[in-house]
């Protein structure tokens, strides 16, 4: 009787261990799968991507450096979402001993995990406070990120000059007729207070404290999805957030494109700081070899491919 | 071999005395989540009241939190969470008390069969979707009215719709099935021998039903009502889509922001003092809710007196 049940058991235990690895693998599977297919629909700047994971994994064949093993944790502004999550699976894919996670909390809130040391990495997608630099958090820009002034699909007013977009935001211009456009009040969206975007928009157009805005939206997709469905709308967005839903005015007759930001004619950018407790040189190893990729031909191309532009 | 709770007097008691404090730790949980939070809030809701002065932080309708200067007035998001509350319960609690009568006193049963369900059903949709519907249907229609109620304006900031205005419609839709099911419930309760002599006495259906039974329900429908009031103030994520969240007086067609959405759209970036502040608001929209809870407690020791 007794031996009945122990057998039993055992073969209960060896039926759910199978169970178990089948899960397993199968994840693992549908994972690959989620991840091909997304970068199979994804828009053209991916395949940029996919030539640099490619070419990682080539070199990951190679590279003595694919023992390193450990775990980074960032945690950040949600501008940076798109640059985190590419650099964490190329940086994977290079070194397989290493996990990355990321999560996206905020600017502020990623360097407060850093501070209570929660996380390897704060990212913020606005330059370090002094009481933040006064902590120990070391300033690392990685990137820098334009701001694109957006405005609804059937404004005809395209070009704005840097005085235009300060009275707008002021609210000394309140109908696109006075810019020349159609007869059309505007309606003029923003970030929270507290958002990267929002400090880097005022900041650089030394409108800090200033704006008068109709909608204080908490989300880059909720900044695009109003202007895009609501006539006389403008607001601001990440660069690598446009798409073809809105139009990307012109300033002072300057295209928000990669060249004039580099170029320094483009008025509205911002850096992207990935911060650390220390200097870099003071972190494990799995962190110094990731900010190491950054600055290789590698990671400039993956910081290119999420619609970014590489310091110096 | 078979130990079942029934084999002998010692083991039932053991299985007893386990279950017993299984139960009594379970109610624990809930006590302890309530005392949890309760203090939680308090030690981290307070020490901004102090540091910028509670005058400063109630009284003052100055919103800047991040500015060189800040300002941390939330006077008018206070109003806000207020007057947004009472236009939702004046739109919504009329239409569902009447919906409660029909469902309890005038609906055949086959049409009360349809109806009921769908209170139901509309009561289980989340509320981020009651959002989405603001943002395609609600604030395209509130934009062309603000057009129209504003042309030649020139001092009027336009909000592309979202406004005070769209935040209370999509509340009094959202409390409809609180107020109905909780009013249907009250009106149930009220014994029939009452009906039969009202109408025995001459009365009509409907007179019967407006001077008899709803007055008899009464203590039911008001703690429906403070329900519905609760829903409606604790209410965030349809409304943060819908509202516009730039912080201005309460009124229609301004852009406005909520108890909730004050603490949900900043959160995410806010730090420092900043950051403490939205947890004084926090503090301030559970004061509110404590308040709700005791009066519907006293609405219903009442009841129970009676």
């Amino acid at each position: 009787m007794k031996k009945n049940k122990l057998m039993t058991v055992l073969m209960a235990a060896t039926v759910a261990a199978g169970l178990l690895t089948g899960c397993g693998s199968n994840a693992a599977d549908t994972t690959a799968d989620a991840t091909a297919t997304d970068t199979a629909t994804d828009a053209a700047t991916d395949e940029a991507t996919d030539a640099a994971t490619d070419e990682a994994a080539d070199a990951a064949a190679t590279d003595t450096n694919a023992d390193l093993s450990g775990s980074i944790a960032m945690a950040g502004s949600t501008s940076m979402e798109k640059l985190a999550n590419a650099v964490a699976e190329a940086f994977m894919e290079k070194y397989p001993g290493v996990s990355v996670t990321a999560e996206f909390t905020g600017s502020s809130a990623g360097i407060e995990s850093l501070e209570g040391g929660s996380v390897d990495i704060g990212n913020s997608s606005r330059s370090l406070k002094d009481e933040e630099k006064a902590a120990g958090c070391v300033e690392n820009i990685v990137a820098i990120d334009g701001i694109a002034v957006v405005l609804d699909p059937a404004n005809t007013v395209t070009d704005l000059t840097q005085d235009q977009l300060v009275q707008i935001y002021k609210g000394e211009v309140t109908n696109w007729k006075d810019l020349g456009g159609s007869d059309e009040p505007i309606v003029v969206v923003g970030r929270e207070a507290g958002s990267g975007t929002r400090g880097a928009f005022e900041e650089l157009l030394g409108l800090e404290d200033a704006c008068q805005y109709a909608n204080e939206l908490d989300s880059t997709g909720a900044v695009i999805a109003k202007v895009a469905s609501t006539p006389g709308a403008i607001g601001y967005a990440s660069l690598d957030a446009v798409d073809d839903t809105i139009i990307a005015a012109k300033l002072n007759g300057v295209e928000p494109t990669e060249e004039n930001i580099k170029a320094g004619s483009y008025i509205l950018s911002r850096p992207f700081v990935m911060a650390t407790m220390g200097e870099v040189s003071a972190q494990s190893e799995p962190v110094q070899a990731l900010f190491d990729y950054l600055k290789s031909d590698e990671g400039k191309q993956l910081i290119q491919s999420v619609g970014l532009i590489t310091v110096d | 071999m078979h130990t079942s709770i029934f084999a002998n007097h010692k083991n039932k008691s053991i299985v007893e005395i386990i279950a017993h404090i299984i139960f009594v730790v379970c109610a624990l949980v809930a006590v302890m989540a309530v005392f949890a939070i309760t203090a939680y809030m308090i030690i981290n809701g307070s020490p901004a009241l102090f540091k910028v002065g509670i005058r400063e932080i109630l009284l003052n309708t100055k919103w800047a939190p991040a500015a060189a200067e800040p300002h941390f007035g939330i006077l008018y998001v206070i109003l806000t969470s207020i007057v947004g509350t009472f236009a939702a319960i004046l739109l919504g609690v009329p239409v569902a008390l009447l919906t409660a009568v029909f469902l309890a006193e005038v609906a055949p049963k086959k049409l009360a069969d349809i109806v009921r369900p769908a209170v139901t059903l509309l009561a289980g949709i989340p509320s981020v979707i009651y959002g989405l519907l603001g943002i395609l249907i609600l604030n395209p229609l509130m934009y062309k009215l603000e057009k129209a109620v504003f042309a030649g304006s020139s001092t009027h900031q336009y909000t592309g719709g979202s406004n005070m205005l769209s935040a209370i419609l999509v509340l009094a839709i959202m409390i409809l099935p609180t107020v109905i099911n909780i009013s249907e419930s009250a009106l149930h309760a009220v014994p029939d021998h009452l009906r039969s002599a009202s109408l025995a006495l001459g009365a009509s259906k409907i007179e019967t039903i407006f001077k008899v039974v709803i007055p008899a329900a009464k203590s039911g429908i008001i703690s429906a009502i403070v329900l519905g009031v609760g829903r409606a103030i604790g209410e965030a994520m349809a409304i943060t889509l819908v509202s516009g969240s730039s912080v201005n007086a309460p009124l229609p067609f301004n852009s406005v922001r909520f108890l909730t959405t004050a603490i949900v759209s900043e959160m995410g970036y806010a730090s420092g003092l900043h950051r403490q502040v939205l947890f004084t608001i926090g503090l301030v929209l559970f004061v509110f809710i404590m308040i709700i809870n005791l009066v519907l407690t006293g609405i219903l020791k009442e009841k129970e007196e009676k």
